[in-house]
């Protein structure tokens, strides 16, 4: 007994040997940003947030940032049931959600984070398309469509199969796109590769020569060498997605506003706040970084004004 | 201090410590109960929005689209392509590992082999699911036309391979069970190695290689990472092993993925489909067991 | 047409068949070992390069330069420590109960029978059980989504491989050991805990490793319970949230840039190289302190 002791205590003892070497130190600072702080929703939004928890963290090393991916529509849930701090939300916040939160006492701010251009995508294969009409899109995606093949499309494409690729319904994303091609939001055939994990798109389409899908431009320009990108023509004509054409709006329809709705509770704590300060000013240049476009300055500043009571350079130097 | 005082202290203390290891026992019973609880309360909630004949033969699965179709079919059939694909990989290649190891193999090339068959076995199912997604597709995308990014068939020969030392170690001991005294008696009347291999011992360990068959198809059913990362999230009632589908394992996790709303219809799904799942692998794991049993009673 | 000193062509064309069947049976073996082979193979040339000394002490990030294991690796141990620490007293009390308690009754019949068929359950029924109890029902003492959640779950998982392996680490003792000691007059239990306990406790360590290793390569229950989010911190304690070596390998694994693919195949090295120590201390163990009654 003696002889087996010892191993077994020692593999016993480690985690909380770590437990006291890992955790300790919480505030140890005078002023130190501490705390945590929940995020969840879109995974649009969710590379945005991902970067600004790692960089937020990286400044405040005694808070702690988490973000899931539920789907904006999951994560409105978990928001009105007051589960997490900050909403991640590819679309505004439906009226039926609103209710929700008013039913549970819960307040919130709805703060602009950035602008995506809704992409169209296809693999790089498909050399015969350059852009598709929104006519051509609705066909495609309209709830009952029996479209399976490229040359259901448009006169003069190829005959090859057409397999699709895109969000589920959780997905803000697919909110959004239903309700812009198909004109309702939700409406949408049911038999493709649905996914709130948009990597498993970009992957689905990567590695299938007939793929299409949709999904938020981020996750294109972070494959642009794997995928292709197409343009789509609203009525004025083809537009293909940049970071100019959606500043400017001129990628229509597809071209909207990303979202993170804070619950007014949470601003009290300092370091939620802090971190929402952090995503308005820092945070463009991260918008940028992953892909997506940043508000201009002053549209930042607007945003900053709407947070209730926003304390005044809370956040200490990096 | 008298000697009956003391002895009755013992006996209440003997008493105290087999009733705790009673316990400790009983806890196996707690878990299956709590399995079987929560699976059939959350299942009722789902059943009652949906009906039990439209959930076993509806054909269509879109509980994350509107309109909600709940035919559990498509799942069903997706673990039954994988499962199938699996075992037409490990079936014959375990038998006859499983025939090699017992009759043919040289010490020194059990002491190797048989290690790395246990090592094949412990290798966990997200490797295996690494595994077919960057190496087995790319592959197999050469090799057979149309194959779909996300697929049966990579998933289902990765997972084959997983199960494989199942099948063989559980048929391996099948065999050596059997009695030397039927091989021997059967090279004594002259057949070769291969036929006293194939129609004396194999037969006569054919409840033992039955259950190793029947196991391991189980555990094909019940896999979930290799499925989740290599065969997609598409519901979809298929036999064609080139097209993206979607198991009963793999569905529970795509709506584990996002928070699904507690007490929601989608949330409950889960339950319906875990439920399935449990009963189709019980039902496998006691036909199975009752196979080993059966052939231990005949040759112990 | 038989001739003196030739073999019968017939028996000939069976010892062909004979060969071809040896060649064909050693190639399904061979099947195996070469898959694992390759499979290993192609691993180490995607992941080996980026097993740095930063891989393990960087969280995860956006950026694959940066990204490492730190936060699953200090998860996957604290899993294994409180796994350990539930399963062993629980699986041993119950595995002696059977074996040295329990009468030959419908009792132990049930229990048993239990046993055997939980060891088949797929890993995640026991994910859905601890969504359903741990993070749900049970959410005010666990803390939710917690590392004590993802290890009661594992726990429950690998209960059953632990007993019967220390059921049979306990039938292995003689019973001219037992019989010896209760010659002298020893209870039941002071039989059990100096005489067959220690005789069984190599067997007994050994399949509590050989569980253990099982529990950490285990993925499913870990998502059910939730445990796939950003998580760039250690756990402080067991109510904290956590993420493990398996689920950021998968979470690594299902982002199509080359880079996370890597990052996925070093991580699974980190893995597999735990795993391996694992057992290789478990058969040590076996083969150590076996005795040969």
């Amino acid at each position: 007994m003696r002889r087996f002791g010892w191993p077994l205590l020692a593999a016993l003892t480690l985690p909380v040997a770590l437990f006291a070497c890992g955790g300790g130190g919480e505030g140890a600072e005078e002023g130190a940003l501490s705390g945590s702080i929940e995020l969840d929703g879109s995974s649009t939004v969710y590379p945005i947030s991902e970067a600004l928890a790692e960089e937020f963290q990286a400044a405040h090393p005694d808070t702690r940032v988490t973000v899931g991916v539920s789907g904006t529509g999951g994560g409105f849930k978990r928001f009105c049931a007051g589960e997490i701090d900050i909403a991640d939300a590819s679309r505004p916040i439906k009226d039926e959600e609103s209710a929700d939160c008013a039913a549970n006492g819960i307040t919130f701010t709805e703060i602009r984070i950035a602008w995506d251009g809704l992409s169209v995508i296809t693999n790089p294969e498909n050399d015969f398309v350059d852009c598709l009409t929104v006519d051509e899109l609705k066909k495609i995606w309209e709830p009952g469509s029996t479209v399976n093949n490229w040359s259901q499309v448009r006169a003069g494409f190829p005959d090859k199969k057409l397999t699709l690729f895109g969000p589920g319904t959780d997905s803000g994303t697919f909110d959004y796109f239903t309700e812009e091609i198909a004109g309702e939001t939700g409406a949408s055939r049911a038999d493709y590769t649905a996914s709130e994990d948009d990597n498993v798109l970009v992957q689905g389409i990567e590695g299938e020569p007939e793929a299409l899908g949709y999904f938020g431009f981020a996750y294109f320009e972070q494959n642009a060498d794997r995928l292709r990108l197409l343009g789509v023509d609203g009525g004025q004509g083809c537009v293909e997605p940049s970071v100019a054409t959606i500043e400017s709006g001129e990628y229509a329809p597809l071209s909207r506003p990303l979202f993170l709705y804070v619950r007014n509770d949470a601003l009290a704590e300092l370091q939620v706040a802090a971190f929402l300060e952090f995503a308005l000013t820092d945070g463009a240049e991260l918008v940028r970084q992953v892909g997506y476009i940043a508000l201009k300055p002053e549209q930042y500043e607007a945003e900053r004004a709407k947070i209730p009571a926003a304390p005044a350079e809370t956040t200490t130097a990096p | 201090m008298t000697l009956t005082g003391l002895r009755a202290r013992r006996k209440l203390r003997e008493r105290a410590i087999g009733g705790l290891l009673f316990a400790a026992g009983a806890t196996s019973i707690l878990t299956t109960a709590g399995i079987v609880v929560v699976l059939l309360v959350e299942s009722a909630g789902f059943f009652r929005h949906v009906s039990v004949v439209e959930f076993l033969t509806g054909t269509t699965w879109t509980p994350l689209f509107r309109p909600q179709h709940f035919g559990v079919l498509p799942l069903v059939a997706g673990s039954f392509l994988v499962a199938l694909i699996a075992s037409v990989v490990a079936l014959p290649l375990g038998l006859g590992a499983a025939i090699y190891l017992n009759e043919y193999a040289p010490n020194r090339a059990r002491s190797i082999l048989k290690p790395t068959l246990e090592i094949l076995a412990g290798v966990p199912s997200v490797v295996y699911g690494y595994f077919a997604l960057t190496f087995m597709t790319p592959v197999l995308q050469h090799l057979v036309p149309g194959l779909s990014m996300f697929n049966a068939l990579s998933a289902g020969i990765v997972v084959g391979i997983m199960i494989l030392p199942l099948v063989a170690s559980l048929s391996e001991d099948a065999m050596r069970a059997v009695p030397r005294a039927l091989s021997e008696g059967s090279y004594a009347l002259g057949a070769t190695r291969w036929e006293t291999a194939l129609r004396v011992v194999t037969p006569a360990a054919l409840s033992g290689i039955v259950a190793s068959f029947i196991l391991a198809i189980s555990r094909a059913v019940g896999e979930t990472m290799a499925v989740v990362l290599a065969a997609g999230m598409t519901p979809r009632l298929t036999l064609d092993p080139r097209e993206s589908i979607e198991t009963m394992t793999a569905y529970i996790v795509q709506v584990s993925l996002g928070d699904t709303q507690f007490g929601s219809i989608e949330y409950q799904s889960i339950f319906a489909v875990g439920l399935s799942l449990f009963a189709v692998t019980l039902v496998m794991n006691i036909f199975g067991r009752w196979f080993l049993k059966r052939f231990r009673q005949v040759y112990a | 047409m038989r001739v003196l000193g030739q073999p019968d062509p017939r028996l000939r064309r069976r010892r062909r068949i004979g060969r071809l069947f040896h060649g064909l049976c050693f190639a399904a073996t061979a099947v195996g070992v070469v898959f694992l082979l390759v499979l290993l193979l192609d691993i180490m040339i995607d992941g080996v390069a980026w097993l740095t000394p930063t891989f393990f002490t960087e969280f995860p990030s956006r950026i694959p330069a940066r990204a490492g294991i730190k936060s699953a690796l200090y998860g996957t141990v604290w899993l294994m420590g409180l796994v350990a620490l539930v399963t062993f007293p629980l699986g041993v009390a119950a595995a002696i109960w059977l074996e040295e308690y329990a009468g030959k009754n419908w009792i132990q019949t049930v229990i048993q029978t239990n046993i055997a068929n939980l060891a088949g359950v797929p890993s995640i029924v026991y994910g859905i059980l601890g969504l359903a109890v741990f993070v749900r029902w049970m959410g005010a003492a666990t803390g939710g989504r917690s590392v004590i959640s993802g290890a009661l779950t594992l726990s429950l998982l690998v209960l059953p491989t632990l007993i019967i392996a220390a059921q049979e680490a306990i039938r292995a003792v003689p019973g001219s050991i037992r019989e010896a000691s209760y010659g002298l007059g020893a209870t039941k239990w002071q039989t059990v805990r100096h005489h067959v306990l220690p005789n069984a406790l190599p067997g007994i360590l050994t399949g509590t490793i050989l569980a253990l290793s099982r529990a950490i390569g285990e993925t499913a229950p870990l998502i059910m319970i939730g445990a796939l989010t950003f998580i760039a911190f250690v756990p402080d304690g067991p109510r904290d949230a956590f993420t493990a070596l398996s689920i950021q390998i998968y979470n690594w694994a299902s982002r199509p840039q080359d880079d996370f693919r890597h990052l996925a195949a070093a991580a699974i090295l980190v893995l597999l190289l735990l795993l391996l120590s694992m057992n290789g201390l478990a058969i040590w163990l076996r083969n150590k302190y076996r005795k040969d009654w």
